[in-house]
């Protein structure tokens, strides 16, 4: 690449970085008021795209680009004000993770509404009127609205600085982002606050989208897209603050045009092309920023919480009951098979059950026990499941083998992120394993020569006598309750009250000994490896995968299964697995709008049932000790 | 040699020198108190003794091995017990669980997978209990305890590793007078019998004269006296500083 092409590959980062800024920055200030992530800040970005392009279509000229624009902007702000004043409000005491789940829910629901408003379809706005030019610079054209995107972050960025530096407003924000206990303690009406503070953060993010309407378009996949990326950039620049936010967006930008600029290179023995690597490279700065300065660039160290929503009582070995209920039940599985004449149907929901069970309950290993809520226990799945597939394809290697390599590869993972994950703690954390299970996905997605890329890898049947779906069954039956054990007597051993103690007090498991983080992540390694054992089969199961078996849905599905059961319970998940899986087989597979249903009961789950089911049946029965 | 030698021990907290070049010894089986007014820079002290504070100078010898710098579980590992002035235990777990954490550890077991804990320790974790009178309540969720029983749970857990240097920060806060007389003559009795050296900071002067073998006064980060009951007492300095000039000990005791 010549010297030119370079800088104008940098100024194209620019123009990104300013895109990025604004998502990033909104999501930052809310954070650093409310401490609240909201995960839901790429729908606004997302519905900022989408009105900004109603408006543009509807209204001619530059009133209604520009005009549209503004409109938008203010809209998604009014929006984001009533999404705090309904929902937020009422969770700003919950534990952190039920405060992730709620924005996430509404990430469901505002992703089906696109879908039910907009449709389907990518949309691509018009060209900005007055821009539509291009400029030559270094010998090549830079359009004039890339220019122009390039100067307005900045133009935001002294803006807000000036903003929370001069004005009262924003001497309380900043008040409140460093000790949110003064700011009630100065008797200033912290509910106003909270919503403008989030009302502006939701028009910053409808403004990037808006912007973005000439440039790219309308997609109902950019929520997730924007908001795995704004992470990356809020981790790197720091949680709280906004130049720390411009200056993590230019890097993350530039690194990422320069992979594209690179392009192909020939070295030789072998061939790279770069510009398949922007998510990957985008994961190395974070990694690299991560060991050098935990809390990022221009961040504060926060304090180390394992949070758990309530005080644990301590485990006791099964009871009897509990043991006859578990030799029923797996009695009753045992006889499934022999229904497989009448309807084989069932015995696939028993496959799809199983394999949840396991991965439900290899997360609330590390989420229960160990503290850590992990937001992208899907990428262990997907290493798995990818695992096995991949061997199959290109070496033919046999369903043993496969089965294997699975929790081999997902433990290789495992060991590589939660070295990286064990160092945060509490949102953080929930964001870098969110921010990694993405990039496992990308790299999945980007990948295509190996991976087969969005097709998938085809053709993973399982050889007889396995092609019997009664015998697949009972191997995974078999699995299931190995790997139920198996975590269930960690926990009784002393490295499981390890993992306990590092999350009940740091401070006193340092102080006797115990290295915390090497305890947690080995505990990580271990959940992520038996998560690639549910992977393996999911592979074999269904004969085929894609990316999706990595998506960021079935992450969330599994914090769904674990708080849905109780995540206090250590057969909290087995039961949140079996329901949600049971449930997702029947009645969402009715509804075309099936996300915005499962939002809607992660919401009424996290509104009415904070301890799970088997807490809420446990302290029903007055019975303190929950199984 | 002494089982603990401090030497030019600094810490700056932006710019609050919490700590100020602070020199003192802990000979074996010596029953020491460190005093001083709040703020004086006592638990900072503690913090860099058992590692979890790094000193920005300064030297902690360890019966003669630099230990300033070291991770707290490597201090712990050399024989250092510790209990924290806001008491640290493990909410999930019962009484005995707790000691038997700490059994566990330094025996080297943390890396077991498969034995229940249960069973394992368990009764020289009923014994440690025993010893400070909380047997009775070894199976309850530690969680559940007042805080005055919590403080002598963290001394079994810190008595654990059979320490040779035990640092206690106010081991007896927000305890009535009568249990906290108790509780010290209870871990002097416990440290007499052993042979472990103590440092622990009180702020009752009642406790402090009556079973302290020294006293160490800090003030504003800087040692201003070390010396006996008699020597403290009649010091000029330390009464300045706990009452301005005039009263003495003898009158704010009574
Ligand atoms: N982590 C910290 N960050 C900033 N300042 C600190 C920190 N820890 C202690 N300080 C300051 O250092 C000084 C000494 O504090 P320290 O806790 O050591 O006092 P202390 O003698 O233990 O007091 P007390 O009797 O109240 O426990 C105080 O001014 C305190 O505010
Ligand atoms: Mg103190």
């Amino acid at each position: 690449m010549t010297f030119s092409a370079f800088l104008f590959q940098a100024l194209n980062g620019l123009s990104t970085a300013s895109g990025l800024f604004f998502i990033a920055v909104g999501l930052s200030l809310i954070f650093g008021v409310s401490r609240i992530i909201n995960i839901a800040h790429g729908s606004l970005y997302m519905l900022g795209t989408y009105i900004a392009y109603t408006f543009a279509t509807h209204i001619d000229g530059g009133l209604g680009y520009w005009g549209g624009i503004v409109a938008t902007a203010l809209i998604v702000g009014v929006l984001g004000a009533l999404i705090e004043i309904v929902l937020l409000r009422r969770i700003y005491r919950a534990p952190e993770l039920f405060q992730l789940l709620a924005t996430f829910a509404l990430v469901l629901v505002i992703n089906d509404a696109t879908l039910w408003l907009w449709g389907p379809e990518d949309l691509l706005g018009p060209r900005a009127p007055g821009l539509r030019g291009a400029i030559e610079v270094f010998g090549r054209q830079l359009p004039s609205y890339d220019l122009f995107l390039i100067f307005i972050g900045p133009l935001v960025l002294i803006l807000l600085h000036f903003a929370l530096a001069r004005t009262r407003f924003g001497r309380l924000v900043r008040a409140a982002t460093q000790d949110r206990e003064m700011v009630g303690a100065l008797g200033v009406n912290q509910a106003v606050l909270f919503t403008s503070v989030f009302a502006l953060g939701a028009l910053l993010a409808g403004l990037g989208g808006a912007l973005q309407v000439a440039r790219e378009p309308a997609n109902l996949a950019t929520d997730l897209v924007a908001i795995g990326d704004a992470f990356v950039v809020v981790v790197v620049g720091g949680m709280g603050s906004i130049s720390g936010a411009y200056l993590a967006a230019v890097i993350i930008a530039e690194v990422k045009a320069l992979c594209i600029g690179i392009g192909v290179v020939d070295f030789g023995f072998v061939t790279v092309n770069f510009s398949k690597f922007t998510l990957v490279a985008e994961f190395l700065v974070m990694a690299a920023v991560l060991i050098a300065r935990p809390y990022g660039l221009l961040g504060k160290p926060q304090a180390a919480v394992r949070s758990i929503a309530e005080p644990e009582e301590p485990i006791r070995p099964a009871t009897p009951m509990l043991k006859t209920l578990a030799v029923i039940v797996l009695a009753l599985l045992m006889c499934l098979p022999l229904l497989a004449q009448s309807s084989p149907y069932l015995l696939i929901l028993g496959i799809d059950v199983l394999i949840a069970v396991i991965f439900a309950t290899s997360l609330h290993f590390i989420m229960g026990p160990g503290g850590m809520h992990s937001f992208g226990h899907a990428a262990y799945f997907g290493l798995g499941a990818y695992g096995a597939a991949l061997l199959v394809k290109w070496l033919g290697a046999p369903m043993g083998i496969a089965l294997l390599v699975a929790p081999l590869a997902a433990l290789a993972g495992a060991l590589l992120f939660g070295w990286f994950a064990v160092r945060l703690s509490g949102v953080y954390l929930a964001m870098l394993t969110l921010a990694f299970a993405q990039i496992v996905w990308a790299a999945v997605f980007q990948w295509e020569g190996f991976t087969g890329g969005s097709n998938g890898v085809i053709g993973v049947w399982p050889p007889p006598p396995f092609d019997k779906s009664w015998v697949f069954f009972v191997l995974t039956l078999l699995l299931a309750i190995a790997a139920v054990l198996l975590l269930r007597r960690l926990l009784f051993a002393p490295f499981g009250y390890a993992m306990r103690a590092g999350r009940d007090s740091v401070l006193r498991a340092e102080a006797i000994g115990i290295d915390v983080k090497r305890v947690h992540w080995l505990a990580f390694a271990i959940a992520g490896g038996i998560c690639g054992v549910a992977g393996g089969l999911f592979a074999f199961a269904k004969g085929s995968i894609s990316p999706e078996t990595i998506s960021v849905g079935r992450s969330i599905d599994g914090l769904v299964m674990v708080l849905l059961g109780g995540i206090q319970t250590l057969t909290g998940p087995i039961v949140g697995a079996s329901l949600y899986a049971l449930l997702q087989d029947t009645v969402m597979r009715q509804t075309e709008y099936w996300r915005a249903l499962l939002g809607i009961i992660i919401l009424v789950l996290v509104l009415a049932f904070p301890q799970g089911i088997v807490g809420a049946a446990a302290h029903l029965f007055g019975k303190r000790r929950a199984p | 040699m002494s089982v603990l030698e401090v030497r030019a021990l600094s810490k700056a907290f932006g710019g609050v020198r919490a700590v100020n070049d602070v020199a003192f010894v802990v000979e074996p089986g010596e029953f020491l108190a460190m005093i001083g007014p709040n703020g004086a820079g006592k638990s900072t002290c503690f913090n860099m003794i058992n590692g979890q504070l790094a000193p920005d100078s300064g030297e902690i010898l360890l019966e003669g091995k630099n230990i300033a710098g070291l991770a707290p579980r490597a201090i712990w590992r050399l024989g250092v017990g510790r209990t924290f002035q806001v008491a640290a235990t493990f909410g999930s777990m019962t009484v005995v669980e707790n000691v038997q954490m700490a059994l566990l550890s330094h025996a080297g077991e943390i890396y077991r997978f498969w034995r229940p804990v249960a069973q394992m320790h368990r009764v020289r974790a009923l014994d440690l209990l025993g010893q400070v009178g909380m047997q009775d309540a070894a199976d309850r969720p530690s969680r559940e305890l007042a805080y005055g029983d919590v403080k002598r749970i963290e001394l079994a857990i810190a008595l654990a590793n059979e320490p040779r240097l035990l640092l206690m920060d106010e081991p007896t806060a927000g305890m009535a007078p009568r249990e906290r007389n108790e509780l010290i003559a209870l871990v002097k009795r416990l440290v007499v019998e052993r042979g472990v050296s103590v440092l622990f900071t009180e702020h009752s002067m009642d406790v402090v004269f009556a079973y302290a073998d020294r006293i160490i006064v800090l003030a504003r980060g800087r040692v201003i006296a070390d010396g006996n009951a008699a020597a403290i007492r009649d010091n000029a300095k330390v009464r300045e500083v706990y009452f301005g000039t005039g009263k003495t000990f003898a009158g704010a005791a009574s």
